[in-house]
């Protein structure tokens, strides 16, 4: 934390000499090595360690990718099938970024739900959460965009659709929609841009994500009690305790990784990407990647274009208004046992409506999109504000220590002394 | 603590799976509940071709589908490459050369034909669409080298037991529904659409034996039932052919496989069905040539991080041990 002061000390000339000019590793080892982590941290706090990974995986791949890649509506399809095909390990490459951002939007939505359960948006994170909101969008921006560059069928006209929204904004839509082609309809000049963009904003969100861990060791780490560190005790140094737990949490991530990336490369994708995009011939079902069907129900739930659009983009602006819109200044929802269900009943519905974005937009799909969109902003704008004044939260233990040791009895002090604390 | 790694891997495929999932039910390429899986040598985790069959599939593919067919990101050579057909590269060059194959131009500008080389791709029948057109009663005979991928097989599962299957596929790596797909269009030929009786407004499906009794029932490619009003009968258009595993039933392919038109050198029966199996064994090559390779070094990767994982779980045990968390 901010208070927090590195215990480094530079052990020979070289590195006493480099101290005093660019004290770089102190740095580092302060907020990587002897940084206070709260000792209770479970599982779900290995996200953000795992999701850096993914970020390095994505940059990694993608430049190597690029550099066999063609952007041009000709050579596209073609250049990816020969990385496919002739690129040595070429096909390895393009599963590991492809499974990759399906990985990488997996991590981040239980990174996100583990904010929202433990309420590691609130003061004094606000505007850790806000960047990583930020952060959402771009990879958001990236995703699409990089599906793009395959240049197949449900590229193009996935394109196609979504491009399209923004004409439905008055006024001045047709003119955005046409300078967003670069033309009169998404053609090869699209794909050229969308290339370019797509290679520049991961360094983009690289900036952002030091922004966010940066906010991240001023305010410290929330934690399972939504408590704040009080004492020493409460805390252990990140080497190696926090970094150990997040190294076998990445492995088994890697783990599922590799499985998808060696047995199961298309189970993610669609069949009808693997078919050259063809303007003149449009596909029954147009349906996105899987992590955004969420979003695409919400749109297609609203029977008017323009308040689609302006929903689909407000269900994650909403997101940075979560600091003001949550009344309760009981962090955890371990210790707000109405809340609790409310949020579980959250998340039910953003998978319903991850479902639901997958089905054909007719019948009672479209009545449960309704149903699960309007549950959606009544969590956030109702449910939220409402019953952090009304809700009568759990007694919250008196530290981080006590929670762990079971409610704090006689036993505290002398476990706590026995724990094995370097400093 | 092993509980909770136990729980934890759970809630991770269950949820990578979910998710995912969603997409594959999304997708709408492929027929429907009529197509069944086949068992294919190169599925599951240690799958592998067998290269006897790719032959096979492949003298199909010349002899019968490539008149209407292109397979034009194959190359000669890749059929004598590891982990495919591996004809010896003589066989792989002297087929080659059967093939004509335009080239220049030449020092006086001409273009001009020569014999086929390794390196060259596989012609396709028909220099453009417009050809491929009008030779085709107007339909498109789509290029094969990626059809192995580019269809599924969809079964609509309700939601409930959505995530069984889900995991199911993605455990036992399933991942066949080109070739599935392509097998059951080619076995699902029918003489014609089946026979409809209406009884008021609902359309019941009858034998053939009901319709030489009756020859004017209405025959249906596909009936479109709307709750409150009348079946509507799909008719058959002109010039298609009846499948029951194609989306709508009415395919522009006349059904190209018939016992006996392809005579195999290693003695395999020539039957309907398995012309139809290696020719979509092949597809499924051609598609993913580097299937072997994967499934191969996926093996040794999955162990290599199981080890990994193991060792990093103690460690992790150890640092924890005797620290309250
Ligand atoms: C007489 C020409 C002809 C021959 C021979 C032929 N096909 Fe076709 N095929 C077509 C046409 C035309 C279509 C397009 C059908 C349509 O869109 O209705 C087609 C479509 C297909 C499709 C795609 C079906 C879909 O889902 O869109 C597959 C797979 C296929 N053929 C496989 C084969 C195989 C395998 C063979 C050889 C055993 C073969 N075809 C032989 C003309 C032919
Ligand atoms: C590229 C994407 C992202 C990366 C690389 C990233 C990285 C990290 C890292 C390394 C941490 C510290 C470890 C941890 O506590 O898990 C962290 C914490 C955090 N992240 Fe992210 N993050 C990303 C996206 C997001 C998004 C989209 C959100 C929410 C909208 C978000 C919200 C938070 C919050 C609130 C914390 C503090 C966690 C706490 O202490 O409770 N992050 N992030």
């Amino acid at each position: 934390m901010s208070d927090h002061l590195s215990s480094y000390e530079p052990k020979n000339a070289f590195s006493k000499w480099m101290d005093s000019r660019l004290p770089v590793m102190r740095m580092m080892h302060g907020q990587f090595v002897d940084f206070p982590t709260p000792r209770n941290l479970n599982y779900m706090w290995t996200f953000g360690g795992i999701l850096t990974f993914m970020l390095m995986v994505q940059i990694v791949s993608g430049l190597v990718l690029s550099m066999h890649y063609q952007a041009s509506d000709a050579d596209a399809f073609n250049s990816v099938e020969a990385i496919r095909r002739d690129v040595n390990y070429g096909w390895l490459l393009r599963n590991i970024h492809a499974v990759g951002a399906s990985m990488f939007f997996f991590a981040v939505y239980l990174h996100m739900a583990r904010g929202l359960y433990y309420g590691s948006y609130k003061a004094p994170r606000e505007i850790l959460w806000i960047l990583g909101v930020i952060i959402f969008l771009l990879m958001m921006a990236t995703g699409f965009m990089g599906y793009a560059l395959v240049w197949g069928q449900m590229s193009f006209w996935g394109v196609t659709v979504i491009t399209n929204l923004f004409s439905a904004i008055p006024l001045v839509g047709g003119a955005i929609t046409k300078w967003l082609w670069g033309g009169y309809s998404v053609s090869g000049v699209t794909l050229n841009r969308f290339f370019s963009l797509h290679f520049l904003l991961p360094f983009v969100i690289t900036g952002v994500v030091m922004l966010h861990i940066w906010a991240l060791h001023v305010v410290g780490q929330n934690n399972p009690t939504g408590l704040d560190i009080k004492t020493k005790s409460d805390s252990v140094p990140m080497l190696p305790f926090a970094i150990m737990k997040d190294a076998f949490a990445l492995a088994m991530f890697v783990l599922i990784y590799a499985w998808f990336i060696f047995f199961v490369p298309n189970y993610l994708g669609d069949a009808d990407n693997y078919i050259e995009a063809n303007p003149l011939s449009t596909p029954p079902h147009i349906v996105p990647e899987w992590y955004f069907l969420p979003f695409y129900a919400i749109l297609r739930s609203i029977p008017s274009k323009l308040g689609g659009v302006v929903m689909m983009f407000g269900s994650i602006a909403l997101l940075a208004f979560l600091p003001w819109l949550d009344t309760s200044n009981v962090r955890s929802a371990k210790y707000r046992p109405k809340f609790k269900w409310f949020l579980w009943a959250f998340f039910f519905s953003v998978i319903a409506l991850g479902y639901l974005g997958g089905k054909p937009a007719e019948g009672s799909y479209v009545i449960w999109s309704r149903v699960f969109t309007a549950y959606y902003f009544i969590f956030f704008l109702v449910i939220m504000p409402v019953l952090g004044l009304i809700e009568k939260p759990l007694k919250l233990p008196n530290s981080i220590m006590d929670a762990v040791l079971g409610g704090g009895g006689p036993m505290a002090g002398s476990a706590a002394a026995a724990a094995p604390e370097k400093r | 603590m092993t509980r909770f790694v136990l729980k934890g891997l759970a809630c991770l495929g269950l949820v990578v799976s979910l998710g995912s999932g969603l997409a594959t039910s999304a997708s709408a390429s492929g027929g429907g509940d009529e197509i069944s899986r086949q068992h294919w040598t190169f599925g599951g985790l240690r799958g592998h071709f067998d290269r006897a069959q790719l032959q096979r599939g492949f003298q199909v593919y010349k002899e019968v589908c490539s008149t209407c067919h292109g397979m034009k990101r194959l190359s000669f050579r890749n059929l004598s490459e590891k982990g495919g057909p591996e004809f010896a590269e003589d066989g792989a060059k002297g087929l080659a050369e059967t093939y004509k194959v335009s080239d220049g131009p030449n020092d006086q500008g001409k273009m001009f034909k020569r014999p086929g080389r390794l390196s060259d791709r596989i012609p396709s029948p028909f220099d453009n669409e417009q050809q491929a057109r009008s030779a085709n009663n107007g339909a498109l005979p789509p290029d094969l080298s990626l059809m192995a991928l580019a269809r599924k097989v969809e079964v609509d599962h309700p939601f409930y037991t959505l995530p069984y299957h889900m995991i199911k596929d993605i455990v036992t790596g399933y991942q066949e529904g080109g070739p599935d797909y392509i097998y059951g269009v080619l076995m699902s030929y029918g003489e014609n659409a089946p026979p409809y009786k209406d009884n008021g407004g609902h359309l019941a499906k009858m034998t053939e034996a009901d319709a030489k009794a009756n020859p004017a029932m209405p025959r249906c490619a596909t009936v479109v039932s709307e709750p409150g009003q009348a079946d509507v009968c799909n008719k058959m258009s002109e010039g298609m052919h009846y499948n029951e595993a194609f989306p709508g039933h009415q395919i522009a392919m006349p059904a190209p496989l018939r016992d006996g038109v392809v005579k195999y050198a290693d003695g395999t029966p020539g039957t309907t069905e398995n012309y139809a199996r290696d020719v979509s064994a092949f597809q499924a090559w051609a598609a993913d040539p580097k299937l072997e390779e994967r499934k191969r070094l996926g093996l040794m990767a999955m162990l290599y991080l199981l080890g990994t994982t193991v060792l990093l779980y103690f460690a992790k045990r150890r640092i924890w041990s005797g620290v309250p968390h």
